[in-house]
């Protein structure tokens, strides 16, 4: 079943056009991974979905319903939530508050605050801290923990292991996996070893077109196309 | 010591001392004083909601301390000296600056914030310009005397001794001046309070968030303009209601009292001495402000006289020159504790 639609979406940032036409599906479930090479439009497509630029043309669709007119904080509320590829915390807040916002209530539900503790025992650890303080590796734990301290559906994440330490990028790829058994997570990543870990459906973007879709299993074995579509050193695949 | 309790403890001490003002300084202008000082934290923490909680640089503040003021002021004059009027007077002043905070907020948050002080600028503009010229009811240039509550009247006896004349508790007759200084120092008190809870509460977590980073504050699903709307509005009337409650313990409301650009500078300053975006620091710069209105010039006389004998120094010191002493003290304030008092207090000095 069809969790997220967006079709023909472009997107000009003053006058470069950026996406041109870009179409692709997110089924319910998992984890749906957006490749590309830097600069192919990945960011700037999850920063359409959740409406952090005017109104693109084409249509992004979330359980049936045309949410490319809504305000972001209105498809927030859709349970639609948004990690940024600069984690996207407030430094000058408390990892308490920083959590504490993420609730629609201003209240914890007590079973999803524990298993955020079980996800990132850092964040219980330095919870009265000052967020700014934190390493680069607990912000970004943060970032995903306000992601899922509400029930939401789906999870936009933006290259989650960008400057960290491959055994913060192991504990962030567990958590990720976990959290896609309830919450479907459409992840924009680089390090390509990580996506193919964690991926079952993806897409390829480049030049703000859309030019593959398919299972991670089927690209993941096909070495040429990875090459021809990423040109990147495989590492780890 | 915990940092942020060492800066509760100055707050509060200031407002013990406040709260024993008339006992501790038997002298009309020093609970003149004191008066002025439990409003303007009031109006200095109504204003640090804005700027420093929620990013929002606003001129009109003045504005709707003078709408409060001026709503007193003339239901008091039309009308009589009673309670009632008052409370007319002070509802209709918050009224008007509620409806004037959501249009201004409403229209113009959403624009960069340049334009919206801008905007801001221009309305407290307006205010002045009609305060001044609509001088059959406002009173213009000269502004407006009126009687207060007959509570507040000196000859008032709160209490009265065996001979029938008014007691007194600690050498402080109990008379109606009394009264009208803890009507000011009770409503000021309470609406610090509420702020206080207003910033302790999940809304001033949002509106730190809103403050840090609005586009992020929107993805985790707050409407900002909202968000900023609501605030501007309750520091819009909170401003409205502070000014209410100067007009009754001034029994006068003029352009220079309430709405003049001097004052809109005393209350930047004001926040800036305290630390912005630390509420209990509207307390301490306040206070060291209001202080330094009333004293200096009184200091650097004594001062002057003192140092009669040194060349130049009686010149520099004259209390005349009072101006430029207070810029220098907000120099050297500003280069000590850069976050202002309580903020420099509470983070620490950077290195």
């Amino acid at each position: 079943m069809t969790l997220l639609s967006i079709k023909n979406m472009d997107v000009s940032i003053g006058q470069y056009s950026v996406l041109h036409g870009v179409t692709f599906d997110v089924p319910e479930g998992g984890v749906f991974v957006l490749l590309g090479r830097n600069g192919a439009g990945k960011t700037t497509t999850l920063r359409s979905i959740i409406g952090l630029w005017d109104r693109p043309p084409g249509s992004v669709t979330f359980r049936g319903e045309d949410v490319s007119s809504l305000h972001t904080s209105d498809i927030a509320r859709k349970g639609i939530a948004f990690v940024p590829e600069n984690m996207g915390i407030f430094g000058g807040l408390t990892v308490a508050e920083n959590m504490v916002l993420a609730t629609a209530s201003g209240k914890f539900d007590q079973a999803r605050l524990t298993r955020v503790y079980e996800l990132f025992p850092a964040l219980e650890q330095f919870w009265d801290k000052q967020a700014w303080s934190l390493s680069g590796g607990q912000k970004q734990m943060l970032a995903v923990a306000r992601a899922i301290i509400e029930p939401r559906d789906l999870i936009l994440i933006d290259e989650p292991t960008k400057g960290l330490a491959p055994s913060i990028i192991h504990a962030m790829g567990e958590a990720f996996r976990e959290i896609s058994q309830t919450t479907t997570i459409l992840l924009v990543e680089q390090n390509f070893a990580f996506a193919k870990s964690l991926g079952r459906d993806m897409a390829v973007i480049d030049d703000g077109r859309v030019v593959h879709t398919g299972t991670m299993a089927e690209f993941a074995a096909d070495t040429a196309l990875q090459d021809r579509l990423l040109s990147l050193s495989v590492e780890g695949a | 010591m915990n940092r942020t309790l060492s800066v509760k403890i100055i707050a509060l001490t200031i407002w013990g001392l406040l709260l024993f003002s008339p006992f501790l300084f038997q002298d009309v202008r020093q609970v003149e004083v004191a008066a002025r000082i439990c409003v303007f934290i009031v109006l200095v923490a109504s204003y640090d909601l804005l700027i420093g909680y929620t990013g929002i640089v606003s001129f009109a503040h003045t504005m709707f301390f003078g709408l409060g003021a001026y709503g007193v002021a003339i239901a008091m004059k039309q009308g009589d000296n009673t309670w009632g009027y008052w409370i007319v007077g002070a509802l209709a002043g918050v009224l008007v600056a509620a409806v004037l905070a959501v249009l201004i907020g409403l229209l113009s948050l959403r624009v960069k914030a340049i334009f919206f002080a801008m905007i801001t600028l221009a309305a407290a503009s307006v205010a002045l310009v009609l305060a001044s010229q609509l001088s059959s009811f406002t009173g213009g240039e000269d502004g407006m005397t009126y009687s207060s509550p007959d509570i507040f009247k000196p000859a008032t006896k709160l209490l009265t001794d065996d001979e029938g004349k008014v007691a007194r508790i600690a050498g402080v007759r109990m008379n109606g001046k009394i009264a009208a200084y803890y009507f000011v120092f009770f409503t000021s008190a309470v609406m610090f309070w509420v702020m206080l809870r207003i910033v302790g509460s999940p809304l001033g977590t949002v509106l730190k968030a809103i403050r840090e980073n609005e586009a992020r504050a929107e993805g985790i699903g707050y409407r900002v303009v909202a968000y900023r709307t609501a605030v501007f509005v309750i520091a819009a009337t909170t401003a409205a209601l502070a000014g209410a409650v100067y007009a009754a313990w001034l029994k006068y409301t003029g352009p220079d009292t309430t709405l003049s650009f001097a004052i809109m500078i005393d209350i930047l300053l004001m926040v800036v001495i305290g630390g912005m975006g630390t509420m209990w620091g509207a307390a301490i710069g306040a206070t060291l402000m209001v202080l330094a209105q009333y004293y200096l010039r009184d200091l650097m006389e004594v001062a002057s006289d003192a140092t009669s004998a040194i060349p130049l120094l009686p010149e520099l010191l004259s209390p005349d020159r009072w101006l430029l002493w207070l810029g220098i003290i907000f120099i050297l304030l500003v280069y000590f504790f850069p976050a202002g008092i309580a903020g420099t207090i509470i983070r620490g000095r950077a290195k």
